[in-house]
């Protein structure tokens, strides 16, 4: 029996009625149509279909919709600001952190769920967020150094902001 | 794409109370408990379970907690998440191993969503958590309707995927004495992919007297070297009462060997885990005396 699912969306609240088994990737994906989140492994041992959920950086693979009934779930297409992109995302681009790009929405939602909690994460902390995260093609220090300079980004841009403010 | 694909109806509890009711109404049914469902959606999808009901805990936050004092020692709700105990700052200044355990947990992502007790109650043989709560001497307090019982980390696995949680009940908590002085505790696993299964794991804790020479306890945890976690009590009694060198503990290391009963597997046959354990335990057992030492 289909029961109802109160979730937010890259800031979109949606009210959905949802079969019980049905994982959270599935909603992003089918039901939403958000297919910047993939599917590769669909086990839990790839981390591609990272999202955050309500801060966290999780697997919408091995959650289940209903266990995030009333919380907030951030995916890649909430980054952007218009046809701008995100600093992360801007940085994977410069730096060459990825060739066929399947893995890169994944790995992008760690990057923000890690900069969000430590804005200026050592090339350690890097690869220890990073860890469960598969890439086939470019090689992980291309993908460390995409997020320190995403960082130093995000740096720039804050106090960017708070200068503004300042003033 | 993998999916689940067999139909259940879904249970959510909000509090202790109504997860032992739900527990109690469909004690003979066939249903599962989902905390963060990390081992339990993978093992849906791939149809090895397909309940008809899953009753499902992740919301009851009065189970989420890390607590310590002396007296009663430390606490661990059930719904605490792997990523929670390992950032905690209470485990990082009493019990640092489980810290230095969890962060090869599998991954970030997963340990975020899934709880300890969550994996615990999945007993896989090779569980993380398992060999340094045996080496803590942890106690697992397992709650019906209207009952309570508190078993030994130990005992708390029985088999393959089955523990001493019976039809009816979950488990509410994970209770660790504070240490002694003079204790060490050191925890590793080996595995092929950095935060997969052990292939083997150990898991040792030494208690020094007043002088740091002698050691007074010792208990050792293995994972992933038999149907469930293993205690090497053997080994444990070789330690007691003497002085630890070097020599003593590689004869302790191979005991312990001796105590485990792994399986051949794609990975490695069960002459190579058995020897892997030895090593892992000299491994440990040395770090474990060198902290005690220091402690």
């Amino acid at each position: 029996m289909k029961q109802q699912l109160k979730i937010v969306v890259n800031g979109e609240p949606y009210d959905l009625f949802v079969e019980p088994k049905t994982l959270l990737v599935q909603v992003i994906r089918e039901m939403l149509g958000l297919k910047g989140t993939h599917q590769a492994c669909d086990s839990s041992s790839c981390a591609a279909c990272t999202v955050i959920l309500d801060g966290m950086a999780v697997k919408s693979c091995s959650v289940l919709a209903l266990q995030a009934n009333g919380k907030e779930v951030l995916t890649i297409e909430g980054l952007a600001d218009g046809t701008k992109l995100h600093p992360i995302q801007q940085a994977f681009i410069d730096n060459w952190a990825f060739q066929c790009g399947f893995c890169t929405s994944g790995q992008i939602m760690a990057a923000k769920a890690l900069l969000d909690e430590n804005p200026n994460p050592t090339r350690e902390e890097i690869q220890e967020q990073m860890d469960g995260h598969i890439c086939r093609c470019t090689g992980y220090n291309m993908i460390n150094e995409a997020i320190r300079d995403a960082a130093k980004r995000l740096q720039s841009e804050k106090s960017a902001q708070s200068g503004k403010g300042a003033a | 794409m993998k999916t689940i694909v067999t139909d259940f109806e879904y249970l959510p509890a909000k509090t202790v109370e109504e997860a032992l009711e739900l527990l109690a109404q469909h004690k003979d049914d066939d249903y599962k408990i989902i905390a963060g469902g990390q081992s339990l959606n993978t093992a849906m999808k791939h149809r090895l379970i397909t309940p008809e009901y899953i009753i499902d805990i992740k919301g009851l936050s009065d189970l989420d907690y890390i607590t310590f004092d002396e007296k009663s020692g430390l606490r661990i709700g059930a719904l605490t998440t792997h990523r929670s105990l390992e950032k905690s700052p209470i485990i990082r200044d009493k019990y640092p191993v489980l810290a230095e355990m969890e962060e090869n947990v599998a991954s970030v992502e997963t340990r975020n969503w899934g709880t300890v007790v969550g994996d615990l109650c999945n007993a896989d043989p090779a569980v993380d958590p398992g060999p340094p709560l045996i080496a803590l001497d942890a106690k697992v307090t397992i709650a019906g309707k209207g009952e309570e019982r508190v078993v030994d980390a130990e005992e708390f696995a029985v088999d393959f995927f089955e523990t001493l949680v019976q039809p009816g009940e979950m488990v509410t908590e994970i209770q660790i004495p504070a240490l002694p002085p003079h204790s060490g505790v050191c925890f590793t696993k080996y595995s092929q992919i950095h935060g997969d299964y052990a292939l083997a794991s150990a898991a040792v804790l030494i208690t020094l007297d007043e002088s740091k020479k002698k050691c007074v306890n010792a208990r050792i945890g293995l994972g992933g070297v038999g149907n469930a976690p293993v205690r090497a009590k053997k080994a444990e009694e070789l330690l007691k009462g003497k002085e630890i060198t070097e020599d003593l503990l590689a004869q302790a290391a191979g005991v312990a060997s001796e105590e485990t009963s792994p399986i051949s597997g794609i990975e490695a046959s069960a002459e190579y885990k058995k020897d892997l354990a030895g090593t892992l335990v000299k491994r440990v057992g040395k770090e474990a005396l060198a902290r005690a030492q220091k402690a």
